[in-house]
């Protein structure tokens, strides 16, 4: 038996080096610790500095790894059969509604959390040298998260996942230059059908899922590289030469387990009590009224309304993923790291940004809906200009305003002001998602929810 | 990362150069292996995307259906839209009494647009564009008319060649296929 032991301990390399080699405690241990730092910086424990948002995040990827396996073997990738598949794995198989229904919490789960995961990052200043290219793949990992749930969308190919994925992919066509030829390339075909469900259907369970576990392998040795979390200090400290470090078991190890248990036991909770939805069987010829892209692209819908879309597209796309890429290059050094929100000044232009972006956005959806309308107001001039060029000046207007009445009114210094301008972006973003997916009804008109 | 730890120097061993100064053995031949190397990397970027795209299909993919009889001339009142489920289009009957094949797809983000008929316009039911019975936008943000697809008359029956979209930013006279008088 011990001989047993001690060839099993032999694939973790712990052979007989020190006392006590066969004990299974140690092989979890020299195992854990491989991937995990033994020492961390005991100021870096501090559950409000993290809020364990990145822990919980790779619990729900290993969740979706997990379901999507089993929901493998029962799901059948061709148009009818696929809704066909689904049906019986919720009424037919042990388990079956469930296994899918953790598999759609924590897909949704995981787009929330890593936004509030990324916006802790900046806000903690985490994002500046030297973690800047980890901020880089963090962010190309949200994107690869956000493609995941978009491929996964469409897979039960009901009446809710056939249309919100037309109007997504339609988004494609409008990509100045490459449009049109990405998004046949993305269907399979000129339109939505039997290609395209197979091309997403191996983009979901084959490509993305592999690329996305080996970047976050990437993400999680550059975090080690960089000497692991950012260790808090106010602008008037000077940074420890040499942070008091404490032992990772217990001080990490046991915080992360208490982060993933939780986890755990919320999704299953959320899964037990709520079924993910199922609407009718696709049917190519009636769009449902109204259509809406997935919540998470809600927002970009909602600036579908309201700008042309090239410039919707070019505005939210290129120019979010470019700004929100430079950011540590452009952000300027601030005097703080791991602290939140920099300084009393940042947290000050913070809430100014929230503010006026909180009553800026409504007031501006509200007043392109009643009262604006450069189409009519302009006829003769061709769509590009009237619906594009002009609103997207516009808003490129009201952002230089807003930078520059920030920075005038709080004598905010450069990391203060930009810091701001993105808390400006973040909740405009965030409003005109919930304007699109809780006030818009019929024909896409504004209501009030319920009525 | 930490300045301080000084970088192992790397052994290099040193190869004679020809006389005549020119490039190394050594050089060339890494040289080469680089270009081989990228060239077989290219060669498989091609592979895969040739595999992946559309594809050019060949004339006997082409659907035979393509050409839809729609029905004879007198079928259809003037003033009318007749849904055809199959090809994905609306065939029109002007005012005038000509025809027109009107593309369902809203050219927004290519949802179904209904034809209403109390008011007299296609409605997007996605991002609320309208468009009228000729296929034109009516209201925002749909950036063009609706797509038509040829129509022609054959023997008092009216085709509609739906493997054929035309694109065009709004209505035209010349879009109209007219039965012939007599």
């Amino acid at each position: 038996m011990v001989k047993i032991i001690r060839n099993f301990a032999s694939f973790f390399n712990l052979s007989s080096r020190r006392e006590d080699p066969g004990s299974p405690h140690r092989i979890f241990k020299t195992l854990v610790f491989h991937i995990r730092p033994r020492m961390v910086a005991e100021r870096t424990l501090r559950f409000t500095l993290t809020f364990g948002l990145g822990g919980t995040a790779v619990v729900l990827v290993t969740l979706q790894l997990f379901t999507g396996i089993l929901l493998k073997f029962a799901y059948e990738p061709f148009p009818v059969q696929a809704y066909d598949s689904l049906t019986r794995l919720q009424a037919g198989l042990a388990f079956g509604q469930f296994i899918r229904n953790i598999h759609f919490w924590s897909a949704n789960f995981l787009v929330g959390v890593l936004f509030l995961h990324g916006l802790r990052v900046f806000f903690t200043g985490a994002f500046r040298p030297p973690r800047r290219v980890n901020w880089i793949v963090g962010l190309s990992l949200f994107v690869l998260v956000l493609a995941a749930n978009l491929t996964g969308y469409l897979l039960p190919w009901d009446q809710l996942a056939y249309w919100a994925t037309t109007i997504c992919l339609g988004m494609l066509e409008y990509i100045p230059g490459i449009g049109q030829r990405l998004q046949q390339w993305v269907m399979g075909g000129p339109q939505l059908g039997p290609a395209t469900l197979r091309n997403f259907f191996a983009l979901h369970t084959a490509v993305l899922p592999v690329v996305i576990v080996a970047l976050m392998t990437y993400h999680f040795w550059k975090t080690r590289k960089a000497g692991g979390l950012v260790v808090p200090h106010s602008p008037l400290e000077v940074p420890e030469e040499k942070p008091a470090m404490v032992p990772s078991h217990p001080n990490l190890l046991l915080r992360e387990a208490a982060v993933a248990l939780s986890a755990i036991a919320f999704v299953l909770t959320v899964a037990l009590l709520f079924d993910a939805p199922l609407g009718l069987p696709a049917n190519p010829g009636l769009s449902p009224n109204p259509t809406k892209a997935p919540w998470y692209f809600a927002g970009v819908q909602e600036m579908l309304v309201h700008f042309h879309p090239t410039f919707a597209l070019l505005i939210v796309l290129a120019f979010a993923l470019a700004a929100f890429s430079l950011l540590p290059y452009l952000g300027g050094s601030a005097g703080s790291t791991g602290v939140w929100f920099i300084s009393a000044i940042g947290r000050r232009t913070a809430v100014a940004g929230a503010v006026a972006s909180g009553l800026i956005t409504p007031l501006a959806v509200i007043l392109d809906e009643a009262v604006v309308d450069f189409a009519g107001w302009m006829p003769g001039w061709p769509p590009e200009i009237s619906n594009g060029l002009i609103p997207a000046a516009l808003f490129i207007g009201l952002l230089a305003g807003v930078t520059i009445a920030i920075k005038k009114a709080f004598r905010a210094p450069r990391p203060e002001t930009v810091q701001a301008l993105v808390v400006f972006l973040v909740v405009m973003f965030v409003m005109l998602t919930i304007i699109c997916a809780i006030f818009r009804g019929e024909s896409m008109a504004l209501r009030w929810p319920g009525i | 990362m930490n300045p301080k730890k000084p970088k192992p120097t790397a052994v290099r061993i040193e190869t004679p150069t020809p006389s005549g100064g020119g490039v190394s053995r050594r050089s060339f031949f890494n040289f080469l292996w680089g270009a081989l190397g990228l060239a077989a990397l290219a060669e498989l970027v091609w592979v895969a995307f040739s595999f992946l795209s559309p594809g050019k299909r060949s004339a006997g993919d082409q659907p035979a259906n393509a050409v839809v009889s729609a029905g004879a001339v007198e079928s259809f009142p003037p003033g009318t839209v007749e849904a055809f489920q199959r090809g994905q289009f609306y065939l029109v009957r002007l005012d005038g009494g000509g025809f027109l094949a009107l593309s369902c797809k809203c050219t927004h983000l290519g949802c179904t647009v209904p034809w209403v008929a109390k008011e007299k316009k296609f409605l997007c039911p996605c991002h609320a564009s309208s468009f009228d019975i000729t296929g034109n936008v009516t209201a925002a943000p749909a950036p063009r008319a609706l797509d038509v697809f040829p129509v022609t008359i054959e023997n008092n029956i009216v085709k509609v060649d739906t493997s054929r979209r035309i694109k065009r930013s709004g209505f035209e006279a010349k879009q109209v296929t007219y039965p012939p008088k007599g």
